[in-house]
């Protein structure tokens, strides 16, 4: 009998055990819990935040225990160049490790440097996962900053998600602190109230950059003046090409590098806030049929299907018959300045087509982090701070986030660029720049640019009709945004 | 009584040693497992940062699956796979029957088994890395046949369905083959030499001894390979989808059932990814009962229904 008792309690433990895992399991309750708690928790440190007027902290955990700092910020990152950024210009950092993972601030609270790689979406994955379980994080792993790219910015700056801290709350006035900022990469930052969620360093108007040899031999003059004439519109870039083409040089690599001229300049956003239709705007369109007559005219080099991969790169070194690529800032020192084999000074920068921007990495504190002060001292330092933004330009030839650096950068001498052969190209840059008209941002872009220049690759490529790329395009959409339930062609 | 008490049960230290193993097993795979198909009747992804669901919505995952391309994805799943297989058996039989035939007596056997077996050891997307690499269009590959002249163009084997499926399948074809071989060779050898010789008295010769005897005798393991790899070729996944970059291309002509699966993942729905995995759940049990059925044939060669079917007509 008594056996029998314990065997029934066994079975009674071991069914209760798989129930509570199914429970533990199921992230309905856990997350509805969640929130509630946080939604508690800020609605009484947003308390505490005014009635200590003086403290800048509200909103964060940490207010109501006293403004005590964490010993740990964890900056989460998609690769080492945020860190050699802030390594730059952050004065508070004494040391770094020789792997590059922790840093050690001169008050010895240390920071750690969470990278993970953008491939295959791997850094959102990771970063997703830690910020859904930032409320129950104890504070040495709640992430505090992370970097967010303008593709998927939107994502994180949603005022419903609530991921991403107004940078009022963390003290930073923008409309004062951050005023040399460029207007749009404010706007870009903010969420639909108007709420600047974000902040970067850079801005990344796109240029043309073209071999000077090249230039030469079918021109004969390599002066940027007179080949921006020569690439002014998208109608003089074709008889360009056409001259190009008779020599036996490519004008572009692949249809992909000129996708961000027109895919910069649609009307509208991909998906309207709230809804679940995607509008592909004409301006895509005309990038498709646009590079299939170029293609079949054979104005790209048939050996480069795509970006980011090894032909890709080959097409920028000496052996390559193309005869320029269109590159913000960041593209010409991260892509094309590894890629070059020749000697330095072979390339040069004019005016693109069509003015447009191309990505650009913003700085965003985390809600919840337990280091605001810390968080909003790296912000200030990296993106609202005169001289540093001047060393970052300087250090790594960026058009960085603050109007006068920029206007002084294109009118000295300092930023000549020796890969550009003595050109001091942040006039082009400028001028890219206030021409600019920031396409209106959606939190899915990042799946439309990528799949929509799949689909139609192959369909350029020659390897499907048109509508089985529009099929396609739709089947794989649908699949990455299973909330997607139509898409509109013009 | 007395003697019942005698009576040492060491029974429980066999369940103690198998408990870890349970232990894991019922953590790490059973409850996955179970949640897997639970939620294969919910609409649960995620939009952005924000999760939706799970709600329950009875079949329609199992439903939207159906209408979507899964079967295109089935098809090219199974193209795959048998362009590897095909192959795969007949080199692995014809190997299998030369190492083990004494007449032949190849030398350094044991070097040639290990050199077959090698390419299994590299990782599969290591491989298919490799691969790429090899057959890009400014690849070696390329540029040998371009500069001995076989080829005037360069030949860009990654954007056609014929080239991607084919690199594919040979890739799988060069991993397996080894594997099989050896498979192979230990069910030929386990033949009773008798029957060989037997047969040899007989006078047969070695065409009618390769399909008379030992493929009727080695048939249960034949089948095992062939189950095991169509278990596998329904998982394939690294090596298309390291040399499509996840695509599939050309116009998903290469997307397999698991590479849909994950395309699935990347928006975190498993909710429809559940609904996939149930589907090939079955497929692969359905495939699994019939391995365990065929091993567990107490009638391989069938002497036993010969038999009974004699005894019938006699009597």
């Amino acid at each position: 009998m008594r056996k029998k008792l314990v065997s029934v309690l066994i079975a009674a433990a071991v069914v209760a055990g798989t129930l509570a895992g199914c429970g533990g399991g199921s992230d309905a309750g856990g997350e509805s819990q969640g929130t509630d708690a946080e939604t508690a928790s800020d609605a009484g440190s947003a308390d505490a935040g005014s009635a200590d007027a003086g403290s800048t902290d509200a909103g964060s955990d940490v207010a109501a225990a006293g403004g005590e700092e964490g010993k740990v910020i964890n900056i989460y990152s998609f690769n080492d160049e945020l860190r050699t950024r802030i390594t730059a210009v952050y004065s508070a950092i004494e040391n770094t490790s020789d792997d590059g993972t922790v840093s050690t601030l001169n008050d010895g609270t240390e920071i750690h440097w969470v990278i993970n790689p953008n491939q295959d979406g791997v850094y959102q994955d990771k970063l997703d996962e830690a910020l859904l379980n930032q409320a129950d994080a104890a504070d040495d792993d709640k992430v505090d900053l992370f970097a967010a790219e303008l593709d998927y910015i939107v994502k994180y700056t949603d005022a419903n998600v609530d991921v991403a801290m107004p940078l009022s709350d963390l003290g930073i006035n923008p409309d004062s602190d951050l005023a040399e900022q460029f207007a749009f990469t404010k706007t870009v930052a903010s969420d639909v109230n108007g709420v600047q969620r974000a902040s970067t360093w850079q801005a990344c108007p796109g240029v043309l950059v073209y071999r000077r040899d090249i230039a030469k031999e079918v021109f004969g003059t390599d002066d940027p003046v007179e080949i921006g004439k020569k690439t002014a519109d998208w109608a003089t870039m074709k008889s360009t090409a056409e001259e190009l083409k008779a020599k036996g040089y490519y004008a572009f690599s692949c249809y992909a590098d000129t996708f961000r001229t027109y895919a910069n300049n649609i009307a509208g956003p991909w998906v309207e806030a709230d809804s679940s239709t995607i509008k592909v705007d004409q301006k895509i369109i005309d990038w498709v049929n646009d590079s299939k007559e170029w293609m079949d005219a054979g104005y790209f080099d048939p050996t480069v299907t795509g970006q980011w991969n090894a032909d890709w790169f080959t097409a920028m070194s000496s052996s390559s018959k193309v005869f320029a690529f269109l590159f913000p800032a960041w593209g010409i020192d991260t892509q094309m300045v590894p890629n070059w084999d020749g000697e330095e000074g072979a390339w040069a920068v004019t005016n693109a087509p069509l003015p447009y921007n191309w990505g650009g990495t913003y700085l965003v504190a985390a809600t919840g982090t337990d280091n605001p002060t810390h968080v909003k001292e790296i912000i200030m330092a990296l993106t609202g701070n005169q001289d540093n933004l001047t060393k970052v330009a300087k250090e790594y030839t960026e058009f960085t986030n603050a109007q006068s650096v920029m206007d002084a950068a294109a009118n000295g001498t300092e930023f000549n660029s020796a890969f550009l052969g003595g050109q001091n190209p942040y006039g082009y840059f400028a001028d890219s720049l206030s021409s600019i008209k920031m396409a209106p941002l959606s939190s899915y872009d990042q799946g439309c640019v990528e799949l929509i220049q799949n689909a139609f690759g192959d369909y350029l490529q020659g390897q499907i009709d048109y509508d089985t790329a529009k099929a396609n395009f739709e089947t794989a959409i649908k699949e990455r945004y299973p909330e997607i339930l139509e898409i509109q062609w013009p | 009584m007395q003697n019942k008490r005698k009576l040492v049960n060491y029974a429980k230290w066999g369940y103690i040693f198998i408990l870890p193993f349970f232990a894991s097993f019922f953590i790490f795979s059973l409850i996955p497992l179970v949640d897997t198909i639970r939620y294969s009747f919910y609409e649960y992804y995620r939009s952005g940062i924000k999760e939706i669901g799970p709600n329950f919505i009875g079949m329609a995952n199992y439903a939207s699956l159906i209408q979507s391309d899964m079967l295109k994805y089935a098809g090219n799943t199974l193209i795959l796979w048998l362009i590897g297989f095909i192959p795969q058996i007949v080199i692995a039989l014809t190997l299998a029957s030369w190492f083990v035939d004494v007449r032949m007596r190849i030398r350094c056997q044991q070097f040639f088994k290990v050199v077959i077996y090698l390419p299994n050891l590299i990782m599969a997307s290591a491989f298919a890395m490799l691969f790429f690499t090899l057959f890009s269009k400014t690849g070696p590959v390329n540029s040998i046949l371009m500069s001995l002249g076989v080829i005037s163009e360069v030949i860009d084997f990654m954007r056609t369905a014929f080239g991607v499926r084919t690199l594919a399948g040979s890739m799988n074809f060069l991993m397996w083959f080894g594997n099989t071989t050896i498979m192979l060779m230990a069910a030929i050898m386990g033949i009773s030499p008798d029957i060989f010789e037997a047969s040899e008295i007989d006078g047969c010769n070695s065409t009618q001894r390769f399909f008379r005897i030992t493929l009727p005798l080695i048939r249960p393991i034949l089948a095992y390979t062939l189950i095991t790899s169509i278990i596998g070729g329904l998982q394939m996944f690294d090596v298309p989808q390291i040399l499509t970059n996840g695509q599939g291309n050309p116009d998903r002509t290469s997307m397999t059932l698991i590479m849909f699966l994950n395309s699935h993942l990347r928006s975190k729905n498993y909710g429809m990814a559940g609904a996939l995995s149930v589907y090939l759940f079955i497929v692969s049990g359905i495939l699994c009962f019939i391995v365990y059925k065929i091993t567990n044939d107490n009638d391989p060669d069938g002497s036993k229904a010969a038999a009974k079917a004699k005894k019938k007509r006699g009597g």
